[in-house]
């Protein structure tokens, strides 16, 4: 049996970066529960145009949880109230009917926002340009089994290469650090050998632009590693640290 | 080595070693003030051992290379404090989420290091002033006769720091304020300790749990033990 319920939704509305922002309010009804919020808002801004009105500008593309395009800040949390899943996977059944739900882009200097609830993340590639890559020639396919990676490592080398960049990690943070981020990128490849090569140089050159990039400086709180929709663990800032001090110490 | 302090993880190594190096200093210190508690049960009379403890440490000449690296410590502790939590502000912007902040378990000290921080130095500008000055002559007060005391073997004569200790703990507002002071420590330390661990970049999966828990324990010891040392001259000295 399928289940809707209606909800009020108090919306940011900023049309354009300078512009100055104010929350506007919505009904939507109706929604079944088993919409995502996607779909949610995709149902408010039909009404919207129907109505006439300019429907809500939010980043979304693949809407399985991958591209980390999505980017809404929900009810006091990035992503909003599931955990460990992005907004394009958080489904209505999470809410309660009658419910007024708030919705925010992420507040970070350093993603400064472009139009309601679109932020701009370019910062993030501009750290990943600056090493979060491998550009050594590591030749053509190696035979299988030919460089030996123990599992342990294998493992967390995936781990850390789940992150998808969408920078909840920012949003939750009270420093505006992209520690979490910046350590995910660096350690999936510092735990690997075709990675590893180049691993002071990226810790160096990747660290460098994200303090030039205007992020805050770490202090641990563990609200990103709560809030990472891909579970990305905060033993990946320890590494990045070692990788980045030992880094400095060699120069 | 050239920019390391330019850099956030630099500024940030630097707060993490000044934190630890003032830590092992509080664990000295602790050590001596149980001194306070221990004369009786050391059989000593009322104070010797502590006027002893205190007279090594203020005879010491290794003392004279300390005090200033402990000062330079907590300079470079607060400046650096300062600059990261002043950038950290700046790096997070103005607006605020008009729908709060409802992440779950984030440690509150960890989010409030500079409020801890600002506590502990309020309660340390009037410790400073309650002793250390008064101890080196800065300040005048009845420091009455010098006293005798055990010291290692021998005898030795100083100051009756007992005494000072003693009756400045007979006033209930200053033994509240070091309690005051001394939780807002053990809080500061429940997140500083593992943290600091973490900056310096000691990244292991199976201790990092574990030295969480060591980080409480350390908090419960320092915080705790300036607590009842305070409380216990209050209530039955
Ligand atoms: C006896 C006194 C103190 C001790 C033992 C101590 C210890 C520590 C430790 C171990 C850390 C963790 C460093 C890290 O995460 O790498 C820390 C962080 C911090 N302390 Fe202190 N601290 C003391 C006094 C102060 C004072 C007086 C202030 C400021 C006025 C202060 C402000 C801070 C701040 C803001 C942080 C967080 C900085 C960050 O993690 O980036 N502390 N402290
Ligand atoms: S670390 Fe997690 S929260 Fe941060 S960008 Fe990557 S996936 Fe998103
Ligand atoms: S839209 Fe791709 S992760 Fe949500």
């Amino acid at each position: 049996m399928e289940n809707t319920i209606n909800l009020t939704l108090k919306v940011w509305r900023q049309n354009g970066s300078k512009a100055k922002g104010r929350f506007e309010t919505y009904k939507v009804n109706q929604i079944s529960t088993d919409n995502s919020f996607l779909e949610m808002l995709d149902i408010l801004n039909e009404q919207l145009i129907n109505e006439n009105k300019v429907p809500v500008a939010f980043d979304h593309d693949c809407r399985e949880g991958i591209c980390g395009m999505c980017s809404l800040y929900i009810n006091g949390r990035p992503h909003g109230p599931d955990d460990d899943v992005t907004t394009c996977q958080l489904h209505m059944r999470k809410f309660k009917d009658g419910q007024t739900i708030t919705i925010e882009p992420w507040r970070s200097a350093a993603f400064p926002v472009i139009h309601d609830l679109i932020v701009d993340r370019r910062a993030f590639d501009k750290i990943i340009a600056a090493g979060g890559y491998v550009s050594v020639s590591t030749g053509g396919v190696p035979d299988a089994n030919s460089i030996a990676i123990s599992k342990v490592d294998a493992d967390e080398a995936m781990d850390s290469a789940s992150c998808i960049g969408c920078g909840a990690c920012v949003a939750a943070c009270k420093n505006g650090s992209a520690m979490l981020f910046v350590s995910a990128k660096v350690s999936h490849l510092a735990m690997l050998p075709q990675g590893r090569v180049e691993g002071a140089r990226r810790a160096k050159a990747m660290v460098a632009k994200m303090d030039e990039l205007g992020f805050g400086n770490c202090t641990n709180t563990g609200a990103c590693e709560v809030e990472c929709p891909k579970n990305i663990s905060l033993s990946n800032i320890a590494r990045l640290n070692r990788e980045f001090l030992s880094a400095k110490l060699q120069d | 080595m050239s920019n390391l302090l330019t850099a956030s993880i630099g500024r940030k190594l630097l707060m993490s070693v000044s934190g630890l190096f003032l830590i092992l200093f509080l664990f000295v210190h602790l050590i001596l003030n149980s001194f306070l508690l221990l004369d009786g049960v050391m059989g000593f009379q009322e104070g010797q051992f502590f006027n002893a403890g205190v007279h090594f440490m203020g005879t010491n000449p290794l003392i004279k290379v300390i005090e200033p690296m402990l000062a330079l410590g907590f300079l470079i502790h607060i400046i650096y404090s300062l600059i990261l939590t002043f950038q950290n502000m700046k790096a997070r912007g103005s607006q605020s989420y008009a729908s709060g902040k409802k992440t779950s378990g984030v440690e509150w000290a960890s989010e409030n290091m500079l409020v801890l921080g600002i506590a502990i130095v309020s309660f340390l500008a009037i410790h400073i002033f309650n002793f250390y000055m008064k101890m080196k002559g800065h300040i005048e007060w009845e420091a009455g006769p010098l006293v005798k005391f055990p010291f290692f073997g021998t005898e030795a004569e100083g100051e009756n720091a007992y005494a000072l200790v003693h009756e400045t703990f007979k006033i209930l507002p200053i033994v509240l304020l070091y309690i005051v002071g001394s939780v807002a420590l053990a809080f500061h330390l429940a997140h500083g300790f593992w943290s600091s661990f973490q900056t310096i970049g000691w990244n292991n999966t199976k201790w990092m749990p574990r030295m969480r828990v060591i980080s409480n324990v350390v908090a419960i010891i320092l915080g705790g033990g300036f607590t009842v040392i305070a409380a216990a001259q209050y209530l039955f000295f």
